[in-house]
């Protein structure tokens, strides 16, 4: 199993630590979900469900608290590595949100994200020809013009160009499990198409998909093999892709009164 | 044993990466300042009547002055008389080679790390870039490269020592001129005792064959360094001049106090680049360099240009302002500074941007990085004179905070006494985002390289400033200044 998640519980620590009790807050309570190889998976589910703070959870992003539960990555334990080592492994999250660097142009970024992973393996770094020669083939694929790789990471560029630009990195960094966190907000439908055609080309057997989403749209898109709910921090029904449509005509309503 | 892991780590960030001696017999004067040492600086230097005069006259001046406390600095008072004034590596007749000079010394150099290129020139590799290089080796020059090439130019670049010796009239001409000895407290003090330091002059309508570099160090214990530069860009001539340096670690503080003067006449332009590492004391603030320069360019001509370029990371406490007197007509002076304090160290640097002649233009842009319990403080000074119509100034200064332990402050001075002038100010400061970091990392890329990461791109204006060969040097020496500033 590629990812395999049970019982996961865990609570948003706040920055002021004198504020213990007032702060903390249980976001995950009791999730689980496995994911093989080759297959797609998509969580879908009202704000405020936990989605977005599962993916952080899974990459290891500071502030949050797993109380219990287990997260297995290839067999190993996800939760016990640092943000890191879990992307040297193969863990690729796709942000919501990607945040701009300034003075940092996107091709010396890549570079050094690459070799840094390729350190943690114990792999030997790649020379820069080699590197220029990766990115030539990448960019060509996705169709991004090399330009937009000499300006600063994510800085002035459009909200299509920063999911564009998380599919290149995708596409350079060759992870096992990619975690797309609400790849679709923020897009008109021919930035989500180039997009969707961007992540459908990196489908293989030898990696697995992990989509969250509010809406069934991206899913018309990038078809998912599984589909599940997520309420209130822990997942109430899986399904096929019908169970998307479904959602579409329904809400999430039914839902949600059930859980409260 | 993750803690175990975790407190070599801490252990080995705690070493200074440049924490060694070289040990080469020196001579040294005794502890102390009178006019008897200087009269043995004078003589161990061979130096004329005038020099010796002009040393003593500073030293007197000195002795009525007090040390500058305006400055966001703390120190313990510094005991003049407890430092050595004059320290010499012994040698046999002067080198005439580097195959002459002391193995002790060029091994110093490797262990500093200078950069492979410029080993190269010193191994006469063929096709090397040409790169001179005045190796100053506490307080004496002990080698002097492509001498040759540059005679043919026309162009002086020589031990200061040795100019007063074969260019007295050049000299006496400019020496003071910029920075007179009465100028502040460590100036006159750096008047009455300097050892060395680098005299370079471009002759008329001489564009420089080359880059010209020198490394200081400082290697003696107790010994104070203090060099003097003197730079002359005569009509329509251009030189760029880089000076780097680094220091072992000690536990004694160490005072350094150096006087760098250019003139740049009709239409010459210099370009000064400096990059500073020298010992910034332990994590309790042990030891370290203090290091109180003055450096002040004077643009005398028409349509001259200094660029003071800068990168500090060193030093226990920096006392530092690289400044631009704009006396001709259409003069340019830049400053662009990064400044980075980690640790205890304290830096109190900026500029002052001096505008006397007609539409004369002023460029700062001062990057400081504030890390562990450092201060960083930038203070610059734009002073627009009456009849200086049509001066134009631009300042920008960022400031980037590294954990919440840290202090930036910037202090600028604006004074405009004609209306027909224009000057502009810009100042940030921001912290280094979780966000951003927690960007890097989730990419692979582990916390202290992306803070560097992160760094390099906040001070990517200024470091496009720098000579090529600086550049990548730079970077990896602004990650090392930064270990040990998160987690």
């Amino acid at each position: 199993m590629l990812l395999e998640v049970k019982d996961l519980r865990a609570v948003v620590r706040p920055e002021d630590e004198n504020e213990e009790d007032a702060g903390v807050r249980e976001i995950l309570k009791g999730l689980s979900l496995s994911i093989a190889s080759g297959e797609v998976h998509a969580i879908m589910g009202p704000n405020g469900s936990g989605k977005s703070t599962f993916s952080h959870v899974l990459a290891g992003k500071p502030g949050y608290e797993v109380t219990d539960g287990t997260v297995q990555f290839k067999g190993e334990d996800l939760l016990a590595l640092e943000p890191e080592e879990r992307a040297a492994r193969g863990l690729f999250l796709a942000f919501q949100y990607p945040v701009e660097i300034p003075g940092v142009p996107y091709m010396q970024f890549l570079k050094v994200a690459l070799n840094a992973q390729r350190k943690l393996r114990g792999e030997e770094e790649l020379s820069t020809p080699d590197f220029m020669r990766l990115i030539r083939e990448k960019t060509q694929q996705l169709g991004i013009p090399m330009d937009m790789l000499r300006r600063a990471v994510n800085v002035g560029f459009s909200g299509g160009e920063k999911k564009r630009m998380e599919v290149l990195q995708m596409a350079v960094l060759q992870p096992s499990l990619c975690i797309l966190d609400e790849i679709d907000s923020g897009l008109d439908i021919d930035a989500l198409k180039i997009v969707a055609d961007g992540v459908n080309a990196l489908r293989s057997e030898d990696r697995g998909f992990l989509l969250i989403t509010h809406y069934q749209r991206l899913l018309d898109y990038i078809e998912p093999d599984h589909v599940h709910v997520m309420v209130r921090g822990r997942i109430v029904r899986s399904g096929g892709r019908e169970l998307a449509l479904e959602l579409e005509r329904e809400g999430y309503a039914a839902y949600q009164e059930a859980a409260a | 044993m993750a803690d175990q892991e975790t407190l070599k780590t801490v252990r080995e960030l705690e070493k200074y990466k440049y924490g060694f001696e070289t040990h080469v017999e020196t001579e040294k004067a005794p502890k102390g300042l009178n006019e008897d040492i200087i009269r043995f600086i004078s003589e161990k230097k061979g130096e004329p009547e005038w020099m010796l005069e002009w040393r003593l006259n500073a030293y007197r001046l000195w002795l009525t002055m007090e040390e500058p406390r305006w400055a966001k600095v703390h120190y313990p008072p510094i005991d003049f008389q407890a430092i050595h004034y004059y320290a010499a590596p012994k040698r046999k007749k002067g080198p005439k080679s580097l195959d002459e000079v002391d193995p002790e010394i060029l091994k110093t150099y490797e262990k500093l790390g200078i950069p492979l290129k410029e080993q190269e020139i010193l191994a006469g590799v063929e096709g090397a870039p040409k790169v001179a290089v005045d190796a100053v080796f506490d307080s004496v020059s002990v080698a002097t490269t492509f001498r040759e090439e540059l005679e043919k130019a026309g162009v002086i670049f020589c031990p200061i020592s040795e100019a007063i010796q074969k260019h007295p009239d050049l000299v006496r001409k400019y020496l003071g001129s910029v920075v007179p000895p009465g100028d502040n407290f460590y100036a006159a003090l750096n008047s009455a005792v300097f050892t060395d330091g680098s005299f370079v002059y471009v002759p008329k309508g001489v564009r420089c064959p080359m880059e010209l570099s020198t490394y200081f160090r400082i290697n003696e214990r107790n010994t104070g360094q203090f060099e003097r530069t003197l730079i002359i860009c005569d009509e329509g001539a251009y030189v760029s001049y880089l000076e780097g340096c680094t220091a072992p670690a000690r536990s004694e503080h160490q005072l350094h106090a150096a006087v760098v003067e250019l003139i740049a006449l009709d239409d010459a332009e210099i370009k000064y680049s400096t990059v500073q590492n020298w010992y910034p004391g332990d994590a309790e603030g042990r030891g370290g360099v203090y290091n109180f320069v003055t450096k002040r360019a004077d643009c005398r001509g028409r349509n001259s240009k200094v660029s003071w370029t800068q990168v500090e990371t060193g030093s226990a406490i920096t006392w530092k302002y690289p400044s631009c007197i704009l006396k001709g007509d259409n003069s340019v002076g830049e400053f662009y500074s990064i400044a980075i304090s980690n640790g205890r160290q304290q830096v109190d640097s900026g500029t002052k941007m001096v505008h006397l002649g007609k539409n004369t233009k002023s460029r700062i842009i001062s990057k400081g990085i504030s890390a562990g319990r450092s201060q960083n403080t930038y203070r610059g000074l734009v002073s627009i004179a009456r009849k200086a119509h049509g001066a134009r100034n631009f300042t920008q200064c960022d400031s980037l905070l590294i954990g919440d332990k840290c202090g930036a402050h910037t202090v600028p001075y604006i004074q405009a006494k004609t209306p027909h002038a224009k000057v502009e100010h810009e100042a940030t400061t921001s912290k280094i985002a979780e966000d951003q970091l927690f960007y890097c990392r989730a990419r692979g890329i582990p916390e202290e390289e992306a803070v560097a990461l992160i760094v390099n791109g906040f001070v990517r204006e200024v470091i496009q400033k720098l000579p090529m060969e600086f550049m990548a040097e730079t970077q990896k020496l602004i990650g090392i200044s930064l270990e040990g500033s998160v987690g």
